[in-house]
């Protein structure tokens, strides 16, 4: 293996819990930082600081600078062919429902449709959701078959004349299911229908290229990418921006306020009201910059190891049911254990120093899916080791001697 | 530590309760239901009650699935309440609250529902827990108020 895991970037990974070493294996839910971002924040705050696009002083044209150069780092990290086209926002959740509001809701009316998959993030759902309460749209299914994977043809099979948006997320962070995205954006294209991709795991763990996928809209957020909270992208086509309503008014949205009348800044700014998080665009160009500094290739294959790993002494244990086995898959590992509760097994995993998440994973429909009501999730980020899922399956045992 | 914490939280009469649990299963004649969720991690339960013409809890059974702690913490529950007045019902609640959530000032309550109680306190060290342990009786609470909506934890 090619890859050395830098641990020492991490300086949380240093920590005890519990008097054992930290097993970080929730990155999924949210990521360590290493210290090139939280250095980049301060160092930013501490010398360059000012709002944005506002001021003539020389730190609103530093700070501006900094913000405007995030934009563009972006951009690159996920090919998108101007900088003009990424918007930051709060996190994912708001890029996605900056698509249902802005994008979406003008476009939809009662008896339109809205396809997505069983797999999604409710974050990728309820803002469908508000379309069918306020619009009465039509929320239409695709099912996840059972090793997890989604049949492209069963995407098609959902879309209808009626259909106006196809939502899908790019990795299931639940059953981490890599999802053929550039095959369905070509489905629903064929048919005049835009896509909407979640890529709030995928933007981690692949190597993104919104041109290539064709993807209309592509979210992802800054803290699941090493980076800050409070700090999201909406990478959007430019000419699909450009027919966009505002979604929240403010400052730095508008190009010209009367008492009678009002204009709108073009995109990206227009998506942008109010002080944006200046700090934390600084906070994910240098988490971006972090990662670039990598081989992405190397990063991924060693997660896949670490997957591969995991999996294989989790299938051993012969209580242990793993939900997702979809052939192109990245590297998370949910469960089930037979006779013991998630909750009580995450509980005597924290005692181990092992942080696992537990639960519905904020994708009920999938639990329900599959027919369980929540499930133990190990996911692997780029610092993680064998250690780390040597110290889950002694931990799991133990949950077993506990618990049974 | 944690070792002695974690003994004390899945302690041999949490995990018997939980296996196997008491007044487990849905209720003929109840005069009181109501339904509890845990958004937190999607578990539910269901309480059922019948009460007597002295409003004394005649009958209590309990459903739904959940971790071992929401699972005993019912089980526990309904051994409890069974045969006391709504009154003597809100007490031990009460005095259950304040045990898993390790507060000072629990009520006075009858030595032996005192020490049954007690078994539920190693929780107290669990804060992410807590809510695991309360749903069941929150829900009893809900249903003993005629609560059309679902118990919730907070």
């Amino acid at each position: 293996m090619s890859f050395v895991p830098p641990r020492d970037d991490f300086p949380i990974l240093s920590r005890l819990v519990n008097g054992k070493p930290l097993a970080y294996l929730d990155s999924a839910a949210s990521a360590q930082k290493p210290k090139a971002v939280l250095d980049a924040m301060t160092e930013f705050a501490a010398t360059d600081y000012a709002n944005v696009h506002r001021g003539v002083h020389r730190l609103a044209a530093a700070s501006t600078e900094r913000y405007e150069a995030a934009r563009v780092a972006v951009a690159r990290f996920v090919g998108a062919k101007h900088s003009d086209e990424i918007v930051f926002t709060r996190g994912g959740t708001e890029s996605l429902n900056l698509v249902s509001y802005a994008f979406l809701s003008p476009r939809i009316s009662a008896g339109d449709e809205i396809v997505l998959t069983k797999m999604e993030h409710h974050s990728n759902i309820v803002p469908w959701h508000f379309m069918r309460e306020r619009k009465r749209a039509v929320l239409r299914w695709v099912d996840v078959r059972e090793d997890g994977s989604i049949n492209p043809s069963a995407v098609a099979a959902q879309i209808t004349p009626k259909t106006k948006l196809v939502a899908i997320t790019h990795m299931s962070n639940v059953l981490g299911t890599v999802n053929p995205i550039k095959q369905i954006v070509k489905i629903a294209h064929d048919k005049n229908v835009p896509v909407v991709v979640d890529g709030a795991q995928g933007a981690v763990h692949e190597i993104v290229d919104v041109q290539d996928l064709d993807a209309d809209f592509y979210a992802f957020t800054g803290h699941k990418l090493y980076g800050p909270t409070g700090i999201g992208v909406l990478y959007g086509k430019r000419a699909l921006l450009k027919t966009m309503r505002p979604f929240n008014g403010g400052g730095e949205m508008i190009a010209e306020v009367a008492e009678d009348k009002i204009s709108y800044a073009d995109p990206p700014h227009r998506f942008e009201a109010g002080t944006p998080p200046i700090i934390e665009a600084v906070g994910l160009a240098a988490a971006i910059k972090y990662l670039s500094g990598f081989d992405r290739a190397a990063i991924k294959a060693h997660e896949l190891d670490l997957y591969q790993y995991a999996y294989g002494l989790v299938r051993r244990l012969k209580w242990a049911r793993v939900i997702g086995e979809a052939p192109d898959k990245g590297a998370i590992l949910s469960f089930e254990t037979t006779g013991m509760h998630a909750h009580d097994v995450a509980t005597i995993l924290d005692g181990e120093g092992v942080a696992v998440r537990a639960g519905h994973h904020c994708a009920q429909v999938l639990m329900e899916r599959f027919n369980v009501a929540s499930t133990t999730r190990a996911s692997f980020g780029l610092y993680n080791t064998r250690d780390d899922v040597d110290a889950l399956v002694a931990g799991l045992e133990k949950a077993r001697s506990i618990l049974l | 530590m944690i070792d002695e914490a974690l003994r004390e939280l899945y302690q041999e009469v949490i995990l018997d309760h939980s296996k196997h649990p008491h007044h487990f299963g849905p209720l003929a004649h109840a005069t009181h239901n109501a339904e509890g969720y845990n958004p937190l991690c999607g578990d539910r339960v269901q309480v059922h009650l019948k009460l007597d013409a002295d409003g004394r809890i005649a009958d209590v059974r309990f459903e739904g699935k959940g971790c071992a702690i929401s699972q005993a913490s019912a089980s526990l529950m309904t051994d409890l309440v069974l045969g006391k007045s709504v009154v003597e019902a809100e007490k031990l609640m009460d005095g259950f609250l304040h045990l898993v959530k390790g507060e000072d000032g629990v009520p006075d309550l009858a030595e032996d529902d005192r020490e049954t109680l007690q078994v539920m306190a190693g929780v107290s060290a669990f804060p992410m827990r807590v809510k695991c342990a309360t749903l069941a009786w929150h829900t009893m609470k809900s249903a003993l108020e005629g609560g059309a909506q679902p118990a919730k934890t907070e």
